[in-house]
């Protein structure tokens, strides 16, 4: 056995440190990524809540949380039907995992699609970066930026689905690919499960 | 004996029991959102059931569990980072309520 498929393999040669914890470099980036994007979010959320916590009359404009729930459930849907596109991947059913991304990244653009909805109601009602009707104005600035940077990461998430899709139909990117696109999307549902119960479900109206 | 490859490229019995429990404890936090309690406590139960939450999709979406090292790695890093942001709590109570000693 050649040296080069010694390190095909992931043994150490010597020339080659194995990898680390076992896990490919391309996956081991993505966690890397994943856990610096998590100290992003996290600080935004920490910081909204110092900023709510000093606020007085904090407001709570929420009344309805049925579109916030109908965009968890497509959201925690979309984790699965990328679960489904993975395993068809590591079957080697080409087409079906093609489907199945393709299908995770049309639930993407619906919670998009929502999220947008709900976004341009609000701002019909005066709400803006700066602006906000119900009281102090901190609350639209946290509301549109931490939603916004999420929404903003379910956006590179569908692009980045279609085209890893996409290629890895084509033959040019392999199922360890669409397994790395997808350990993003299952944290993009990960920081939801956070933006709901403190950007919005503490700020329902009661 | 099962290889991890293999198990990869199993059934998606364990994925789907891990998606109802998600959508179950997503609608515990709803629940939670209706009950007649104050802000603190609401935030301490929608928190914990977030952080469960969590675990499951990281434990066994991202199979973190399939990887001793690789989720302690995760894990320490991660609690860690979001632990040193805990420190500046007390100056969010003092500029509500102002200084104790102040009173």
């Amino acid at each position: 056995m050649s040296q080069a498929d010694l390190t095909m393999q992931g043994h150490s040669t010597g020339a080659m440190a194995p990898p680390t914890f076992s896990v490919p470099a391309k996956k081991m980036a993505m966690w890397l990524f994943i856990i610096a994007d998590t100290a992003t979010f996290a600080g935004c959320l920490v910081a909204y809540g110092f900023i709510r916590n000093s606020t007085p009359d904090w407001p709570r404009p929420f009344h309805s949380i049925t579109n916030v729930a109908l965009m968890t459930f497509i959201l925690l849907t979309s984790s699965l039907t990328m679960l489904i596109g993975v395993k068809s991947a590591q079957k080697g059913d080409k087409a079906g995992a093609f489907r199945w991304t393709i299908f995770t990244a049309v639930l993407g653009i619906a919670f998009a699609v929502l999220h947008l909805r709900e976004w341009m109601g609000m701002i019909g009602e005066g709400a803006t970066l700066f602006h906000n009707p119900w009281g102090t104005p901190l609350f639209s600035s946290l509301f549109f930026s931490i939603t916004g940077l999420h929404l903003l990461h379910v956006t590179g998430g569908v692009i980045a689905l279609i085209a890893v899709g996409i290629r890895y139909r084509g033959g040019r990117y392999k199922a360890d690919d669409l397994e790395i696109t997808g350990l993003y999307w299952h944290f993009v549902d990960l920081v939801w499960m956070f933006v709901v119960p403190l950007v919005y479900l503490l700020n329902l109206a009661h | 004996m099962t290889t991890v490859q293999e198990h990869k490229s199993g059934g998606m019995g364990r994925d789907v029991i891990i998606y109802v429990c998600l959508l179950v404890l997503a609608a515990i936090q709803f629940v939670i959102a209706y009950q007649n309690i104050d802000a603190s406590r609401m935030l301490v139960r929608m928190l914990a059931v977030a952080i469960v939450e969590a675990g499951l999709a990281l434990l066994f979406f991202m199979h973190l569990s399939e990887n001793r090292g690789l989720k302690w790695f995760v894990l320490i890093f991660t609690v860690a980072v979001i632990l040193g942001m805990q420190y500046g709590w007390t100056d969010s109570f003092r500029l509500i309520d102002g200084v104790p000693w102040a009173k």
